[in-house]
């Protein structure tokens, strides 16, 4: 882990987002120990449009909590990919939904994407835990906490009822990103 | 044997800040006497105010007494009666105080209906500032701010209380001594929000600048507007006109606040539990 | 066992904090972005057999944490700058009639109406000036989400020690902002309460200062009858308008803050041993230049940090002194200068001064200080 490790996840309000930035500095700070800080857009822009979660991960004090320049960046929608795929490090990494960004922001960056949205609906059966897939592809795209943290912080955060949806979300969103690195 | 007011009354405050025909002292009598009826311990009741002549009252009563800031009365008492249901909680004030700067917490306290009694001394103008208008200036009639007669309409206090949720709401006047008490202590009694509109006389600010030749004809003016709200059920419209309603003039049981908010509390233990 | 921790957000944090500090009653007014407190305590305050209001406006929760507050129970608000300029006339009730209570403040950018989403440090002169009159003022200003926990618990302490309103100041950005907290064992923060009366209820007093600048309080309900009022007023709690009382009575109510400002205040300094260059940064901004001093110390650069953590009453001994050592101060904070005037105040000229100030809503960056701190350097 760098010294300071930046995520955002964007997209339109309403799809989660938010949640899983709260989701992934649960894993970093409470199951693995590290420190993280998790901020948010809020207002008008988190009732629909474009909204932003971002999560700083650090082995040591964050000092500075808000985002600088991002090691990793997710966006949903296009409106949240024209406003917030910015400020992607060089050496970082985009991961945009296929279907729903059709222009593809231009940087230095690696670019990864697949149907989020569309692999909730289908293949988990409900398009609410889109964000889960999500929060699955981000984990093994960047590795900031491990695979088995993850799962442990969406699980903490469900019902029992729903679980089994979320287990399978989160590994399905892992396991396709791990496909499209190799 | 004369009614004893001293034992109510803390040593050495009198006397009052009250103008000679004022009538807030015989609304302060008629509150000892209310207190009284209805066995209020001294300890466990707070009177409420906020600022102007009529708030300077709770200073000569032996209690828990507040005085605030303008309008900030029925706030004030809110928060009393909420962090102790217990206690009684008793709220004095004028029209102004009360309706104007103070109107926000007034229709709110209203509409909450916790279990207290505000007693809203009416005297129509701001005395203690000289004579400026109020929300219950006649419109027409002459005040300090009004060079030109008052060109504003009027609160009626006890519909506004109504309106705004009051489950008891009563009206008489200074004249009307014997009344006052009894209104009250009635409102003391009843479980919610209570409103007592007192008319009230102010010889120094309003009755000089509004050709009342003396404290006496205020009086006989409050004598002859006031029609018990029985009396004018019986009474054809044109005899009303200019007339005032006196009495209790609503009254409805409702759930009042602490006690539905006590509930709450046992929700949330249980739900700790 | 190992202590109890969670994700949650300043605004969380503080609710929880004085539900540890025991405070059983809250009255507020919905306002961004500090609703959350109000949010937590509307379910907390309940189970521990408090209550929780909702007023009608702004200055209505202010009255009602008032009147709450004498009959004995700990009590609190939350708000933003647009809700504490309503509140400013009964926070000057609560200095004058000496009634305890907290008020947060989560500082958004102004004036009016303002960002009411975004972050802003232009209320600090507010905290100290807002209310009319002479009076002393004490507010803390926490940068990160466990120390919003421990700063609402002491804020309660000092509110109930010297029997006065106090204020918390955070911005929006540790407000909504999640950290992990450490949850603190009941026991292990001090937790004071309001002294009470030891004399008979036909001996009290409630301004009685004979035994000291901070009579006890009696609570309403209790066998204590006494009164309050807004006007000047004697040892009895009546009004008077004699001029050596009411001058005595002024006087013994900043002294009662003057006089105690070894226990009231409260600073962090990092690296100014040996800084040759100085950096005063409060709250959120003060993580920004804890950033800055890393970066520039790389650099070579002697940088400190002083970070009051008490805002009110300003740690003027300390910045004096640090004056006299430094070549330079920078002040940061996010508004246009304010609290730089008291650093010149207290500072006399014995060292170059600059301002790191921003008001677009956005937080002050380590480059923007660190820029500045090479300007005094």
């Amino acid at each position: 882990m760098a010294e300071r490790f930046e995520i955002r996840f964007s997209g339109a309000g309403g799809q989660g987002l938010i949640t899983a930035g709260i989701i992934l500095a649960e894993a970093a700070s409470i199951v693995e120990g590290k420190n993280a800080v998790q901020s948010q857009s809020y207002g008008p822009e988190a009732r629909g449009g474009a909204s932003k979660s971002e999560v700083i991960i650090s082995d040591g004090p964050i000092d500075y909590p808000k985002a600088t320049i991002v090691d990793a960046c997710l966006a949903m929608t296009q409106e949240a990919a024209d406003k917030y795929a910015s400020g992607i490090k060089d050496t970082g990494v985009l991961l945009l939904d296929s279907e729903f960004v059709k222009r593809e922001p231009q940087g230095n960056y690696k670019i990864y994407k697949f149907p989020i949205m569309r692999t909730a609906k289908e293949e988990v059966g409900r398009e609410i835990v889109a964000n889960v897939v999500a929060l699955g592809a981000m984990v093994a795209l960047t590795d900031a906490v491990s695979r088995e943290a993850g799962e442990k912080a969406v699980l903490s955060r469900v019902p029992p009822a729903f679980i089994e949806l979320n287990k399978k979300a989160y590994n399905l969103g892992f396991e396709k990103v791990k496909a499209l690195m190799d | 044997m004369a009614y004893d007011y001293e034992k109510s009354i803390r040593p050495g405050k009198l006397p009052h800040i009250w103008c000679p025909g004022c009538g807030h002292g015989i609304v302060m009598k008629g509150l000892i006497r209310a207190m009284d009826t209805c066995g209020l311990d001294k300890n466990n009741t707070a009177i409420v105010s906020g600022i102007g002549c009529a708030s300077r009252l709770p200073g000569y009563m032996d209690c828990c007494t507040l005085h605030t800031a303008h309008g900030r009365a029925a706030a004030f008492a809110a928060g009393v009666k909420m962090a102790k249901p217990e206690m009684n909680v008793l709220i004095v004030g004028g029209d102004g105080d009360g309706v104007a700067i103070g109107g926000n917490h007034f229709i709110h306290a209203c509409r909450r209906n916790m279990d207290m009694t505000y007693v809203v001394l009416n005297n129509n103008i701001y005395g203690m500032t000289g004579g400026q208008f109020s929300p219950t200036t006649p419109t027409g009639a002459n005040a300090s701010t009004t060079p030109y007669g008052n060109p504003d309409p009027t609160f009626d206090i006890s519909k506004l209380a109504i309106g705004a949720g009051a489950t008891f709401v009563a009206r008489t006047t200074a004249f009307h001594a014997t009344q006052i008490d009894k209104l009250i202590a009635e409102g003391i009694k009843h479980k919610g929000m209570s409103v007592i509109e007192v008319l009230d006389d102010c010889p120094t600010c309003f009755g000089r600048r509004n050709k009342f030749r003396s404290v006496v004809d205020m009086m006989k003016r409050l004598k002859e507007v006031a029609v018990p709200v029985q009396a004018a059920a019986k009474m054809p419209a044109e005899k009303l006109e200019g007339k005032i309603l006196t009495g209790v003039l609503f009254k409805e049981e409702r759930p009042e606040y602490c006690a539905e908010y006590a509930k709450i509390i046992e929700k949330a233990k249980g739900a700790n539990a | 066992m190992a202590k109890k921790t969670a994700l949650v957000q300043g605004n969380e944090a503080c609710a929880h904090g004085a539900v540890y500090a025991g405070c059983k009653f809250f009255a507020g007014y919905p306002i961004t972005p500090s609703t959350e407190v109000a949010e937590v305590l509307a379910a907390e305050l309940p189970k521990v057999g408090g209550s929780f209001i909702q007023m009608e406006d702004e200055i209505g929760a202010m009255a009602a944490i008032l009147g709450g507050s004498l009959t004995g129970a700990k009590a609190l608000t939350a708000t933003s700058g647009p809700g504490v300029s309503l509140k400013q006339e009964l926070i000057g009730y609560a200095c004058i009639a000496e009634i305890p209570c907290v008020i947060v403040n989560v500082m958004r950018g102004g004036p009016s109406t303002g960002m009411p989403t975004g972050p802003g440090q232009s209320d600090v002169m507010q905290a100290r000036w807002g209310t009319h009159g002479d009076h002393a003022a004490i507010a803390v200003a926490p940068e990160s989400i466990q120390e919003i926990f421990t700063e609402t618990v002491r804020a309660f302490n000092l509110a109930e020690k010297y029997r006065m309103p106090v204020q918390i100041l955070f911005d929006e950005i540790v407000g909504h902002m999640r950290e992990r907290i450490e949850y603190p064992e009941p026991g292990e923060l001090e937790v004071i309460d309001r002294a009470k009366p030891d004399v008979s209820p036909e001996d009290y007093k409630p301004y009685d200062s004979s035994k000291g600048d901070i009579p006890p309080l009696a609570s309403f309900g209790s066998e204590y009858r006494f009164h309050v009022t807004g006007l000047n007023k004697a040892a009895d709690g009546f009004p008077t308008t004699k001029p050596d009382l009411v001058d005595a009575e002024e006087r013994r109510q900043i002294r009662k803050v003057e006089a105690n400002r070894k226990d009231i205040e409260k600073n962090e300094e990092y690296m100014t041993e040996d800084a040759e260059v100085l950096i005063f940064a409060f709250g959120s901004t003060s993580r920004s230049a804890r950033y800055a001093v890393n970066e520039l110390r790389k650099e070579g650069i002697k940088a400190g940090l002083f970070r009051p953590i008490t805002l009110w009453p300003f740690p003027e001994e300390r910045i004096a002194a640090l004056g006299k050592q430094v070549k330079g101060m920078v002040v940061a904070e996010m508004n246009l200068g304010q609290m730089i005037y008291e650093v010149e105040r207290v500072t006399k000229g014995s060292c170059k001064l600059e301002g790191a100030f921003r008001v677009d809503g956005e937080p002050i960056t380590p480059a923007q200080i660190m820029e500045k701190v090479k300007e005094v350097n």
